[in-house]
């Protein structure tokens, strides 16, 4: 499989990365050349192999829903450009 | 703590050439050349600075052989341990399944005792077991004799120079000659580590790297409404190499490409690990290869810069521990005709850390210690 500009800069929109046309076109050459790689697993017959999703068996550990570092919001917000009661500001996220 | 050192960035790179704050420069040059070369990537800082003896040992992270390919190219000792055997708290993740922190030393014995203090479960890491740390020192020293070493035939790879298949075989010799039994092994997936690695790792990374958005901290470029400000913000924040991993990350992750390319890779991952279990369960204690695949290269050398899939060839022998999970160590064993070092791989059983030090501190008794000579 191989990407065309459009594919890149549609890909380039879902990852929140501005491009113009010159970046889009190099990007499509180095993800064509990354693409032709990985190819080469098509050769590896992976019938009834189960996916891996955990490298060493092990179990998933919970912390405890406690206050543990301190209780002291105010030291933790002191570099924080602007805060209000404790909260970070942020530039607007929800339209 | 003397200081903090320079990386390739968000540790993508094999050459620190995609730092923000411009490549380190490896200490060691060829034999009657002035040609600035590379220390390997992504923790190349770590291993100049500990084969400069700037300091004497350094932290350093490896997710496709970032410790170990700077420790070949510098003439250190670097340790990938288990995944899980160190805490990867305070570390900025790139991909989660693989990251994994050690140290880099000019000794064995120093990368152990480094490997000690670092090892431990954390409440603040998850995925940090809560096993007993061995005393690794103690290991060395130890005899390797009766061990049985596996050589995997997959790891002698077309257009591999000549001096590291002669490290190598001067390696098998050296363990055989300490009464180690030297025994072929295949794995027969290992080509497909890197392919497979080169989806997996991205897709993580475009995942892990959504935190980079203007909002939460670092960098922010103003933008005419939310989206632009995103995208603005991570196209000057994020440097090329950086870009265009998040876009395979992305791409693979996309709806349609899922199953073709991220499962795919996941179940590939399941049988490059059956190919080491397959070996362990046939008795071998631990497995010899080359580290890499070349000594260090020169900085800005054309033909790597042209071309990501040959920079990221420098891997191909280390990045199939990552996607197993398994330890491996990587000591210096020689240098080549132009007089710069290379190193060996030892790849061990799922926190077998011990046997790594005692084997490799065996080939560091055989091989000599390696020290730059200075021009700095």
């Amino acid at each position: 499989m191989s990407v065309d500009t459009a594919t890149v800069k549609r890909v380039a929109k879902l990852a929140r990365i501005a491009v113009d046309d010159e970046a889009a076109d190099r990007m499509t050459g180095e993800l064509n050349a990354i693409l032709g790689f990985v190819e080469m697993l098509g050769e590896v017959d992976v019938a009834g192999v189960e996916p891996m999703t955990s490298v060493m068996p092990m179990e998933m550990k919970k912390r405890h829903d406690n206050v543990t570092d301190g209780d002291k919001a105010d030291d933790i917000v002191a570099n924080a450009p602007e805060t209000e009661r404790n909260f970070f500001l942020v530039p607007k996220v929800v339209e | 703590m003397l200081g903090k050192l320079n990386m390739d960035e968000f540790a993508m790179g094999s050459s620190n050439e995609t730092s923000y704050y411009g490549p380190v420069i490896n200490p060691w040059k060829a034999e009657g050349s002035n040609l600035e070369r590379v220390p390997g990537g992504s923790s190349g800082g770590s291993a100049a600075a500990v084969a400069a003896h700037l300091c004497a040992g350094a932290t350093a992270t490896d997710t496709g052989g970032s410790i170990r390919q700077p420790a070949a190219f510098t003439g250190t000792v670097g340790i990938k341990p288990t995944y899980g055997r160190c805490s990867r708290w305070g570390v900025v993740a790139f991909a989660s399944s693989l990251d994994q922190a050690g140290p880099l030393a000019r000794d064995v014995r120093d990368a152990a005792i480094l490997l000690k203090s670092m090892a431990s479960v954390d409440d603040k890491d998850t995925t940090s077991v809560d096993l007993p740390v061995p005393d690794y020192e103690a290991a060395i020293g130890q005899s390797v004799k009766g061990m049985k070493i596996g050589i995997p035939k997959e790891y002698r790879v077309e257009g591999m120079p000549e001096d590291i298949e002669k490290l190598w075989q001067q390696g098998i010799a050296w363990l055989k000659d300490s009464g180690a039994e030297i025994v072929d092994i295949s794995l027969p997936h290992t080509k497909y580590a890197l392919p497979a690695y080169y989806i997996v790792a991205p897709a993580e990374a475009s995942s892990n790297l959504a935190r980079y958005d203007g909002v939460k901290y670092g960098l922010r470029v103003p933008g005419k409404d939310i989206a632009d400000m995103y995208e603005k913000t991570r196209a000057e924040g994020f440097g090329h190499e950086v870009q265009r991993r998040i876009m395979i990350g992305t791409y693979v992750l996309s709806a349609g490409y899922y199953d073709a390319y991220y499962l795919k890779a996941q179940k590939v991952r399941t049988l490059i690990k059956r190919d080491f279990e397959n070996v362990f369960a046939q008795g071998i204690d631990t497995i010899l290869t080359p580290a890499t695949p070349s000594a260090a290269f020169g900085i800005a050398d054309q033909e790597l810069a042209n071309d990501p899939v040959k920079m990221y060839l420098n891997d191909i022998f280390t990045v199939t521990v990552n996607m197993a999970g398994l330890p491996g160590i990587s000591v210096p064993a020689g240098l080549d005709a132009n007089g710069l070092p290379l190193g060996l791989q030892l790849i061990g059983k799922p926190f077998d850390e011990e046997t790594l030090f005692r084997t490799a501190s065996v080939i560091e008794r055989a091989a000599g210690r390696f020290t730059p000579e200075k021009w700095w």
